[in-house]
Formats: structure tokens, sequence, C-alpha cells
């Protein structure tokens, strides 16, 4: 094969991705069928969403029949920071067509660290280093979906309370999130918007009016937020 | 889903080609993510019933247990994991 080094390379960084996105799938494909959709759901989505969070909050916003307006705007904020990982690609990517685009739509969470963290190597061919690694990615999580949504259909455990793995990964995330911050600010003004929300506004509302009283906060507040850091 | 998903990815690629992008955004950029992810935390938990038994204890049991294995391993798989586990074991045999 023309390219077998790139892949062999592409292969390799991507190891840790694998345990992570191929674990995490899985859970994603146990959740999904435990709301009783059919298994073929969590490979199409991994093929055509692919993203992490956003595919579990789906499954939420498909069983409450939330509107499409307002799922187009809830996954706009709940994925915004990828809006910016680009900026810092802008340079790499400027030679990888024909594949610039599905880099671009593949670009995770864990794609980008890699993706800024390795280093270019002259003898291999940049694009196609770039596009292997990240079909290596969709494609483990493509895996562990598709086998946790085959076997949660085929099992039949109690799965009550799985639900809570959405909950945990947001946790986790927050912790994340505060680490490399180290402001408590944001964090308060999300609990306090989303208490808000939950008071005023019907549960079907309540993520787009969080978002909503959110964003007011963060700009009234702008002064304030940016000077808890220094 | 899938398009917003992708204009999510792609728009700084077709508004900053050339130009910095300006403070606002990247004021967004860096404080909304932690804000949504509390409100995604509080989002998952908006309908318990905190008015009976057993007052919504068991999720923010299980929450500050996720939280606090975080804290000690740093390992998300195994806090998602045990957090989870933890949270069913509570739901089904201590109703």
């Amino acid at each position: 094969m023309k390219y077998q080094n790139e892949l062999k390379k592409a292969f390799s960084s991507s190891i840790p991705v694998m345990m992570g996105y191929g674990v995490l799938g899985f859970a994603f494909g146990l959740l999904l069928v435990s709301f009783e959709y059919d298994w073929y759901l969590a490979p199409l989505m991994s093929i055509f969403i692919y993203a992490g969070a956003l595919q579990f909050v789906a499954i939420g916003f498909f069983n409450a029949k939330v509107g499409l307006v307002d799922i187009a705007i809830a996954s706009w904020f709940i994925n915004i920071r990828q809006s910016f990982y680009g900026l810092s690609l802008l340079k790499r990517f400027k030679q990888t067509s024909p594949f610039k685009n599905y880099l671009i739509f593949g670009l995770t969470d864990e794609t980008y660290a890699l993706l800024t963290t390795i280093k270019d190597d002259k003898e291999l061919s940049k694009k196609h280093y770039y596009v292997f690694l990240t079909a290596l990615n969709q494609s483990y999580w493509f895996i562990g979906s598709t086998l946790g949504a085959l076997i949660g259909s085929q099992l039949s455990f109690n799965t009550k309370g799985l639900e809570f793995s959405l909950t945990a990964l947001f946790v986790v995330l927050c912790i994340e999130q505060y680490k490399n911050l180290q402001n408590i600010f944001p964090f308060l003004i999300g609990i306090f918007s989303s208490i808000t929300a939950i008071v005023l506004v019907p549960s079907d509302k309540m993520l787009i009016a969080s978002i909503g009283i959110a964003l007011v906060l963060l700009f009234t507040f702008k002064q304030k937020v940016q000077n808890e850091l220094s | 889903m899938t398009i917003v998903n992708y204009l999510t990815r792609v728009f700084p690629f077709v508004f900053f080609r050339k130009k910095e992008p300006p403070k606002y955004i990247v004021f967004i950029e860096t404080y909304f993510p932690p804000v949504i992810m509390t409100i995604l935390i509080l989002y998952t938990l908006k309908d318990i019933d905190f008015n009976s038994r057993p007052y919504g204890l068991k999720e923010i049991g299980s929450v500050f247990f996720t939280a606090f294995l975080h804290i000690w391993l740093k390992n998300y798989l195994v806090s998602i994991f045990a957090g989870t586990i933890f949270y069913m074991v509570l739901v089904q045999y201590f109703i």
C-alpha cells in the first residue's frame, strides 16, 4: 500500500483514543437501546453526527420530542468549543484537499488534541496521516457504539439508572474545565441559570432557556468574570 | 444535528481565514464551555422530584461520588463507569 507508513504512524498515535472511544461508544450504544431505539441508529449516528456528548444528549432530545430549532441551537452551544479548534489548525489544514472537509467534520476533542500535539514529520505525507488518524478515531467510536447497541439489544439486564452515565460524563468534563480555567464564576453562572430555568420554564424548554440566561449573565458580568483570572 | 455539528466545526475556517477573531468571540470561547457543562449536569437532573422521598439524594450522592473518583484517580473512564454503576445499584436495590 502506498501510504503504509502514514497509516502505521496514525494507528500508533491513535491507540489511547481507541480505549476511550471504544468504551464510551459502547456505553452510548447500550444507553440508546435501553431507550428502546433500534440498534442500527447507533452506527448511523456515529457516522453522521459523530460527537460524543452531543449524541448522548440527542437520545434525550428524541425522547422528549424537542423541536428542531431548539435542538440546533442547543447543539451549537454544546459543541461551541469545537468552533474554535479550527482556528489553531487553519495553517495545518491548508494543503489537505481533497480531505479537508472530512478533517473538519471529524475534528473531535480527542482528534484535535492529537493533531495539535504531534510533530510534523517531513517524510510523511501530512494529509494522508491526518486523514488516517481522523478516520481511525471515528472507526473506534463507530465500532464501540455498534457493539454496545447490538449487545444491549440481545441481553436483557436491568438498565434502570444507566442514563446517569450522561450526568457522570458531564461531571467529569466539568471538573476538567475547572482544572484548565481555575475560575469559579462561569460555573456559578451555569448553576444559577439552570435553576432559574428549571423553576420558571417548562421542562422541555429548560436547556435553551438556561443557555439564554447564561449568555446574558456572562456578558453582564464580563469584567468581573475576566478579572477573576488575574 | 449532523448539519449543525459540521457547521460548528467549519465555522472558523469560513469566517476567520485572514483576520483575527473579534474579542467577544474569544471571550465566549474561553468562558462558555464551563457554563454549558454545568448547565448540562443540571439538565440531566432536571426531572428529580425533590418533594418526595428520597428527595434526589441518590442523584446528588452519585454526582459527588463521580466527582470524588475523578479528582482522586483522574481517569475519566473509571469515574464515568463507577459513577454510573453506583447510581444503578442505588436505584435498583434501594428503592
